[in-house]
């Protein structure tokens, strides 16, 4: 079986500040080091598994520029074999979405591992949208996933310690949360092994996506800071006294008792 | 730059001991340290990422990458905060290289793979209580009975020496007045009756790393265990001595990186007679001698290191190589110590740690003036 498995190329937030380009509509990108989506490579590690449980060819696939095809080579180091890049510009969602959906058809996956939120826009939006085009069920927040070839079970933490499980038939798209595995590393002999595996790029024509269907629903109108945090303030007094003015300030001041 | 010979391969291998030390080593350094000890399961998780041999070949489970992968690496190590951990966790690089280089198949995949996996641990044990730097003194001897050995004498200061289970020993089967010419390499494993090993020295710093003394009591150890030809010990230890001696350098060069990155923070943070002390001149500039230090010391490795890459004899470079870190690494943590004030004599600081951790480089991996004696012996002659 196929398995695929979406990746996008994420400011790496440990170390980025960001800067807004001039129109303060978008982000610099000059400035920023980008990486693998965190919650994608737990997507790609529970490719990696099933590829290894039950065999077949795990693909990875982005949509983006030349960096973000750059990006996704890092992949081919932990598990996956083949790259797919689609050379587009993300515009949104819904055309992101669509160019990942016509990969998945093209390539006919068994089942489509997505992260569950990609850290920059934060939308959750794509996974749910490509499952749609497809006509496929979408698990979502994932924790722990398995499959016998023909059928799904997933759990999915739904709050309060409550776990959901949902059972299905394939094909499937899948998102997955924190804890659902721990990411491998990228060995030295895996990382020299990546560099002759191969990432086919791919045009939205190619796949028969035309420019009416990308073009965008949504703009992006301007980007702002939030408001910066206000200083702290420190309660002078004895341990009693200052409990006693900590509790008005939160009644009378912040209005939060 | 180190990096300036890097490829991708390197830095991903970067990012990879990063995540490791940042996730498994970092949040536990302090309390390692002040405990003694790192837990033992720490080898088998850095194996299981592929820490422990990058350089060595795949076919014993290493990475097979070149000396650059294995400086990467120990200079991630650095980072984690606990120089003691990164050298116990690292105590095979000098006992597994002459086994690669002059044992058999067997005894590679008996003594190399489980140390490269993490689920074994090897030491090398050289000096005895009667000298270090003379390795030609060495007077544990080894006198053949059958297919056997049989192990008699004392070593100290062996790193991982209450942990290893292999320890790569240099044993005299020659004459005891053979000198260099009557050394052998014999693996002496952890459980043989007769094989001991003392408590952990007290040490002046590494110390989430073991040292102890080992003992040999009429220790019958199989001929099997032999590495290369008896009385060649000598030769097999000096032919490893570069990749050794190139990663202590690293090391060095990477506890100076930390060093300025702790005092920059601090500097930037300390207020004294009404602004940041490192608003005052004299402090700026022993920054900039500190970042001089480390950066001339960061740029020789790196060419050092790409000459050995490059197959070129480096016996006297590699020596000038480990003294130029050593010394810029205790000029820059001593100077650390001095921008922290009181601070900086404080076991909380991390810069009064790897003062301490530094110091010992000058001695270890042979010391300042055996390097000095090798580079006056090996370097070629001017004209
Ligand atoms: C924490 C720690 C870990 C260690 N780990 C290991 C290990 O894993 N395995 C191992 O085998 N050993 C290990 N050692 C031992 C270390 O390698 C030796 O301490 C070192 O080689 C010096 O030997 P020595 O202590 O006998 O000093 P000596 O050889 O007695 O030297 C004393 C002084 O005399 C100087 N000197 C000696 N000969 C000459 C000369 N020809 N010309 C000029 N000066 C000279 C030395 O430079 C030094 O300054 C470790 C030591 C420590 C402290």
């Amino acid at each position: 079986m196929k398995i695929g498995v979406c990746v996008k190329s994420t400011p790496d937030t440990a170390i980025t500040r960001f800067k807004y380009t001039s129109g303060n509509d978008g982000i610099d990108a000059a400035q920023v080091k980008f990486t693998v989506n965190p919650y994608d490579e737990f997507a790609v590690e529970e490719a990696a598994r099933m590829k290894e449980a039950h065999g077949g060819e795990v693909v990875a696939v982005t949509v983006g520029d030349a960096g973000a095809g750059k990006v996704l080579r890092e992949t081919l180091a932990v598990g996956v074999d083949r790259g797919v890049h689609v050379d587009a510009v993300n515009t949104d969602s819904l055309a992101t979405a669509r160019l990942l959906a016509a990969v998945a058809r093209s390539e006919g996956f068994g089942v489509l591992f997505c992260g569950k939120v990609a850290v920059d826009d934060q939308a959750s939006a794509v996974p749910a949208m490509v499952a749609e085009l497809l006509g496929w069920p979408h698990v979502s927040v994932v924790t722990a996933f398995s499959t016998d070839g023909a059928t799904f079970t997933a759990s999915r933490a739904v709050g309060g310690g409550v776990e959901e499980v949902v059972t299905g038939a394939l094909p499937v798209v899948i998102t997955a949360e924190r804890g659902l595995n721990e990411p491998r590393y990228q060995k030295l002999k895996d990382i020299m092994a990546a560099k002759k595996k191969v990432v086919g790029v791919v045009t939205p024509e190619s796949l028969g996506v035309s420019a009416a269907d990308l073009a965008p629903v949504v703009t992006f109108s301007a980007y702002a800071d939030p408001p910066e945090r206000p200083k702290g303030r420190v309660i002078p007094g004895d341990a009693a006294e200052a409990a006693r003015e900590l509790v008005r300030l939160l009644r009378d001041e912040a209005k939060v008792l | 730059m180190l990096d300036l010979f890097h490829d991708d391969s390197h830095r991903a291998l970067a990012a990879t001991a990063a995540r490791f030390v940042d996730t498994n080593i970092r949040p536990y350094a302090e309390a390692w340290e002040e405990a003694g000890s790192f837990p033992s399961d720490l080898a088998v998780r850095a194996g299981a990422a592929g820490l422990l041999g990058p350089t060595y070949p795949e076919s014993v489970g290493g990475g097979g990458g070149d000396v650059f992968h294995g400086l990467v690496v120990a200079e991630a190590l650095v980072r984690g905060g606990s120089v003691g951990t990164a050298m116990g966790l690292g105590s095979h690089a000098i006992a597994l290289p002459p086994i690669l280089a002059l044992g058999t198949d067997a005894q590679k995949e008996r003594f190399v793979r489980p140390v490269v996996a993490g689920t074994r641990v090897a030491a090398l044990a050289i000096t005895e209580p009667s000298g270090g730097s003379d390795v030609a003194r060495v007077r544990t001897r080894a006198v053949r009975d059958g297919d056997h050995y049989v192990v008699s004498g004392q070593k100290t200061y062996i790193t991982s020496g209450g942990r290893a289970d292999y320890v790569v020993t240099a044993v005299r089967t020659g004459a005891p007045d053979s000198g260099h010419a009557g050394l052998s390499l014999l693996v002496i494993e952890r459980g043989t009756p007769g094989f001991t090993s003392g408590p952990p020295l007290r040490k002046m710093g590494w110390w989430a790393s073991d040292t102890t003394e080992l003992f040999f009591d009429d220790c019958r150890v199989p001929a099997a265990n032999l590495i290369g030809a008896e009385n060649f010990g000598f030769y097999a230890i000096m032919a490893n001595f570069a990749q050794e001696r190139l990663l202590i350098a690293a090391t060095c060069v990477a506890m100076a990186a930390e060093a300025i990155r702790l005092t920059e923070r601090h500097v930037r943070e300390r207020e004294a007679f009404g602004r940041r002390i490192g608003d005052f001149q004299v402090i700026r500039h022993r920054l900039a001698e500190m970042r001089t230090r480390e950066a001339e010391a960061r740029s020789f490795v790196a060419v050092v290191a790409e000459r050995h890459r490059r197959g070129e004899d480096v016996t006297a470079w590699v020596a000038m190589a480990k003294n130029a870190a050593v010394s810029a690494c205790s000029f820059v943590t001593d100077a650390a110590v001095q921008l922290h004030g009181g601070l900086g004599y404080m076991r909380e600081c991390g810069v009064e740690r790897l003062y301490r951790d530094a110091r010992l480089f000058a001695i270890g991996g042979g010391t300042t003036e055996i390097m000095n004696e090798i580079i006056h012996r090996f370097a070629p002659t001017s004209r």
